[in-house]
C-alpha cells in the first residue's frame, strides 16, 4: 500500500527531516511509527498525504507514484487517504455532522447519501447522539473521535494518524486504538504516528522507529 | 503502475452523478454565500454601499446625458435655415425663388417672410414696439425660412445645403440655426465620454473593493480552506463559495446603484418639471430603462465575479503543498 524508496525531504531552514528512507507497508496492514519529536514522523505522513513533496526518492501509495501525480490530481489522491491529527482540526463554527460531512461534500455527493454515510461513521465512533453538537462543547476524546469519523467517512483504503492520542489519558487512548483495530479488521491500512511507547508495546503491531529522519528499527508484529 | 481504483474498496463504486446534483450543489453554494453575507449585515452592507455609490456615479451621469440627448433630439427636429435675400430682390422674384426651392429635394417647407411681416412680428414682441415705431423705413430684408427634410440631420449635409443656398444669385447670406444645437451636442458627447471614463475608473475601484473584501474573507476562513484541501476538495470546489460571494456583492451593489439613481431622479423630477413649465413645455425625466438597468446589473455582477476571481487566484494559491 505504501512504499518509500530512498526518500529524502530537506527543508531549507532546518535540513533533512527525512533522509534516505526506504520501507514498505502492505495492504491491510496496521503499523505504528514512533520516535522522538522531530524524528520525522509528521514529515513522513505529510509525504504520503502529499502535503509535502520529497526532495529525492520515490513515494508509492496504492500503486501510484506520487512523484508523477500532477497537481490537479492531488485532491483525488487525498480522498483515498484519511488523515487524523493530534489537534483534531475541526471547524468550530459547524456542527459535528457538518464536520464529518466535509469529505463527502467535497466529493460532491447528494444530500441523502451524505446524511446516511455520516451517521454510519458517527455510529462507528459512538457519537451518533452528538451529531448536532458543536465540536468545542465536546471532550478531547470525543473531538478526536469526530476527527476519526471524518477521516473514515469516505471509506478510504488508507488512514494516517499523527499523534491521535497525544492529548488523551491512557484509557481514552486505548479506546481510540480499539477503533483503529476495528477499521483494520475490515481491511483498512493504517499508519499511526505516536510516541506513546507504553501503548504501542501493549499492541501486537509492526512498529517503525525513526531517529533523526532515518529508519532505525522495523519490528514486525510479535 | 496500477490503475486508479474507486474510492471505496468495499463494493461501493463512484457515486452516480447527474447534472441536477451538480446544479443543486451550485444553488446550495450560492445560497450559502448569500446567507454568509446576511449573517454579518453591517460589514456586508458597507461593502455593498461602497460598490453601489461607485456604480451610481457613472450610472447617474449616463442617465443625465441620456436626458440631455433627448432634449437636443427634440431641437434637432426644428433645425432651420434662414435665407436672407439681397435688398434689391423684389417681392415677385422672392416668390418665384420660394416656388423653386419648394421643388428642392432636401427642403420640406419654405416660408416667405416679407419685411412687413417681420416688422409686425418684431413689434409684437414686448419692448420692441416703441423702437419699431420710431423707424422711418423698414430695414428688414426679405427672408425665406427653410426647413430641411427629416433625414437631413448630419451637420455636414446641412452645411453643404447652406453653402448651396448662399450661392443663389438672390441670396445675401444663409444662417443655419443649428449651430448652438451642435455645440450642445458636443457638450453632451463630452459628458458621455466623461461618463465612460468615470465608469472605467470606478469599475476598477469596484474590482479592488471586492478583491480586498474577498481577500479578508479568505484570511478569515483559512483554517476551513486548509481542512477542505486535506479532505480532498478540488481547487474549483474551494474557490466556488468565494466567487459566489463576489458575484453577490456585485449584484447587490448594482441594485443599490439603481436605487440611488432612481432616488436622485425622483428628487430631481419636481424642479425639472417646474423649469419645463416655465418654458411652457413638459419634460419627463427618463430613467435607466430596462435595457440599461439589465446591463448595469450584469456589469456589476461580472465586476464582483472578476474581483473575487482575481483575489481568489492570488490568495488561494498560497495554500498548495510545497
Amino acid at each position: 500500500m505504501i512504499r518509500f524508496e530512498h526518500v529524502t525531504k530537506r527543508y531549507p531552514e532546518s535540513g533533512d527531516a527525512v533522509s534516505d528512507l526506504s520501507f514498505e507497508l502492505g495492504r491491510g496492514e496496521m503499523a505504528f511509527l514512533t520516535g522522538h519529536s522531530g524524528a520525522g514522523k509528521s514529515t513522513l505522513l505529510k509525504l504520503i498525504g502529499l502535503l509535502e513533496r520529497p526532495t529525492r526518492g520515490q513515494v508509492m501509495v496504492n500503486g501510484r507514484n506520487l512523484g508523477h501525480l500532477p497537481k490537479r490530481k492531488i485532491p483525488y489522491h487525498r480522498r483515498e487517504v484519511g488523515m487524523i491529527f493530534q489537534d483534531h482540526r475541526l471547524l468550530t463554527d459547524r456542527s459535528v455532522l457538518d464536520n464529518v460531512a466535509l469529505p463527502l461534500v467535497a466529493m460532491g455527493l447528494g444530500h441523502k447519501e451524505i446524511g446516511r454515510r455520516v451517521r454510519a461513521a458517527l455510529d462507528q465512533v459512538g457519537l451518533l447522539r452528538k451529531e448536532k453538537a458543536c465540536p468545542i462543547t465536546l471532550s478531547g476524546g470525543e473531538q478526536q473521535r469526530v476527527g476519526i469519523a471524518r477521516a473514515v467517512v469516505a471509506r478510504p483504503p488508507l488512514v494516517l494518524a499523527d499523534e491521535p492520542t497525544g492529548n488523551l489519558d491512557p484509557e481514552l487512548s486505548r479506546e481510540i486504538m480499539g477503533l483503529f483495530e476495528r477499521f483494520n479488521q475490515v481491511g483498512v491500512t493504517l499508519l499511526i504516528a505516536s510516541h506513546d511507547l507504553a501503548l504501542i508495546a501493549a499492541l501486537p503491531y509492526r512498529t517503525f522507529t525513526l531517529s533523526e529522519g532515518r529508519l532505525v528499527r522495523d519490528v514486525s508484529a510479535w | 503502475m496500477q490503475k486508479r481504483r474507486p474510492i471505496s474498496r468495499r463494493g461501493r463504486g463512484r457515486p452516480f452523478r447527474v447534472p441536477s446534483v451538480w446544479l443543486s450543489r451550485h444553488l446550495q453554494v450560492a445560497l450559502a454565500s448569500l446567507g454568509r453575507l446576511v449573517r454579518r449585515p453591517f460589514p456586508s452592507a458597507m461593502t455593498v454601499a461602497v460598490i453601489g455609490i461607485a456604480l451610481a456615479l457613472p450610472g447617474g451621469l449616463y442617465v443625465l446625458t441620456k436626458n440631455l440627448e433627448a432634449l437636443s433630439g427634440s431641437w434637432d427636429q426644428s433645425a432651420a435655415i434662414s435665407l436672407f435675400l439681397r435688398s434689391d430682390v423684389t417681392g415677385e422674384q422672392a416668390t418665384a425663388l420660394a416656388g423653386r426651392l419648394r421643388e428642392h429635394a432636401d427642403l420640406e417647407e419654405v416660408r416667405l417672410i416679407s419685411p412687413e411681416d417681420a416688422l409686425e412680428e418684431l413689434r409684437g414682441q414686448s419692448g420692441f414696439a416703441e423702437a419699431v415705431d420710431q423707424l422711418e423705413e423698414n430695414p428688414l430684408p426679405m427672408v425665406l425660412a427653410l426647413r430641411p427634410t427629416g433625414d437631413m440631420v448630419a451637420p455636414e449635409a446641412l452645411d453643404r445645403l447652406r453653402e448651396e443656398l448662399t450661392e443663389l444669385p438672390e441670396a445675401d447670406f444663409a444662417r443655419l440655426d443649428t449651430q448652438w444645437v451642435r455645440r450642445f451636442q458636443a457638450i453632451v458627447n463630452l459628458a458621455q465620454r466623461g461618463a465612460l471614463l468615470l465608469g472605467a475608473v470606478l469599475a476598477l475601484a469596484v474590482l479592488l473593493v471586492v478583491g480586498n473584501t474577498i481577500r479578508l474573507e479568505i484570511e478569515n476562513r483559512r483554517s476551513e480552506i486548509e481542512i477542505m484541501e486535506l479532505v480532498g476538495a478540488t481547487p474549483a470546489f474551494i474557490r466556488r463559495p468565494f466567487l459566489y460571494t463576489g458575484a453577490w456583492y456585485g449584484l447587490l451593489g448594482g441594485i443599490t446603484a439603481w436605487l440611488l439613481v432612481s432616488l436622485a431622479l425622483l428628487l430631481l423630477q419636481g424642479p425639472v418639471s417646474n423649469l419645463a413649465a416655465l418654458y411652457e413645455t413638459k419634460f419627463p425625466l427618463a430613467g435607466l430603462g430596462p435595457g440599461a438597468l439589465l446591463s448595469m446589473l450584469g456589469a456589476s455582477l461580472l465586476l464582483g465575479l472578476l474581483g473575487s476571481w482575481l483575489s481568489v487566484g492570488r490568495h488561494l494559491a498560497t495554500t498548495e503543498p510545497r
